[in-house]
C-alpha cells in the first residue's frame, strides 16, 4: 500500500513520513503569512493536527502538498483572524534601520499597521503576492479559489492599502 | 484612457506598492522552524479528545425522536440490523 492510502487508513508511520516532507514546506507558508516564528510553529503543528483529523476525508490519489498548503493557510488565516487587536507584524519592526535607509523607522511602522489593519482575505493575498513575490496562481491553489478571485483581491487589497497610507500621510 | 493604458498604470502602481512594502516589511526567504515539530505533533494526537462531529449528534437526536414518534418500527429495524 503506498504512503497516501496507508496515512488515509490512520497510520502513525505514514503520517511520520508525510509530516517529515512537508513541515518546512507548512512552516514555509505559515510564516510568510503570520511572520512570526513562534506562533508559526504552533501553527505548524495545528496543521499538521487538523490533516491528521481530517485523513478521512483525503483522496489518496489526490495532491497531499496542495492539500496541505490549503490547511497551512487556513490555519495562518484564521490566526489572523483572531489576532485582530494586534496593530504591528509581531518579527518586523528591527531597530536598526530598513537596508536602504530611505524608510524611517516611523514610516516602516505605518506601512505594517495599514497591512495588518487589511481584512485577513486581503492581506495574505498583498502579503504572499507583493512581499513574498509568490506566483498569483500557487496563492489561487493554497487559497482554494480562482486565479481572478485572487486578482479581485489584490486590487482591492491595494486600493484600501493605498487609502491607509494616504491618511497615515505616505505616498507610494 | 484605453485599456492598454489602464493596465500599464495599474501595473505601475503595484510596483509601487510591491517596492514600499518591501522596505517595510521584508520578505522571508530562509524560513525554517527553529526545532523539530514532531514531538509536539504527537502530543497534540493523545491530548486531543475525539470529537463527535456535529451532525453525528444531529443524526443521533433524530432516531431517538423517530423511535419516540413511531416505537412500532422499532423491531423491523433491530432486524434488519
Amino acid at each position: 500500500m503506498d504512503l497516501a492510502k496507508r496515512f488515509a487508513a490512520g497510520d502513525l508511520d505514514a503520517f511520520e513520513t508525510l509530516f517529515r516532507e512537508h513541515q518546512r514546506d507548512v512552516y514555509r507558508w505559515i510564516v510568510r503569512i503570520v511572520r512570526d516564528h513562534a506562533a508559526a510553529e504552533d501553527l505548524t503543528v495545528e496543521a499538521f493536527w487538523r490533516m491528521y483529523r481530517a485523513r478521512a476525508r483525503f483522496d489518496p490519489s489526490g495532491n497531499c502538498g496542495a492539500w496541505l498548503h490549503r490547511i497551512a493557510v487556513n490555519v495562518a488565516l484564521d490566526h489572523l483572524r483572531h489576532a485582530k487587536w494586534q496593530t504591528t507584524l509581531p518579527e518586523d519592526l528591527p531597530a536598526d534601520p530598513a537596508p536602504d535607509g530611505a524608510v524611517q523607522c516611523e514610516t516602516r511602522a505605518a506601512i505594517q499597521r495599514a497591512l495588518v489593519e487589511l481584512p485577513p482575505r486581503l492581506r495574505v493575498v498583498v502579503q504572499l503576492g507583493l512581499v513574498e513575490d509568490e506566483p498569483y496562481n500557487e496563492i489561487a491553489a493554497a487559497l482554494g479559489i480562482s486565479l481572478n478571485a485572487v486578482k479581485v483581491r489584490m486590487f482591492r487589497g491595494v486600493r484600501q492599502l493605498r487609502q491607509k497610507l494616504s491618511e497615515a500621510g505616505i505616498t507610494p | 484612457m484605453s485599456d492598454r493604458e489602464q493596465n500599464q498604470n495599474e501595473d505601475r502602481e503595484l510596483e509601487q506598492m510591491r517596492n514600499l512594502l518591501k522596505s517595510a516589511v521584508p520578505p522571508r526567504i530562509d524560513a525554517e522552524p527553529r526545532r523539530d515539530l514532531w514531538p509536539q505533533v504527537l502530543r497534540r494526537l493523545d491530548n486531543a479528545p475525539e470529537r463527535v462531529p456535529w451532525w453525528d449528534w444531529v443524526l443521533l437526536g433524530g432516531a431517538i425522536v423517530a423511535a419516540c414518534a413511531f416505537p412500532g418500527v422499532l423491531p423491523a429495524l433491530l432486524y434488519h440490523l
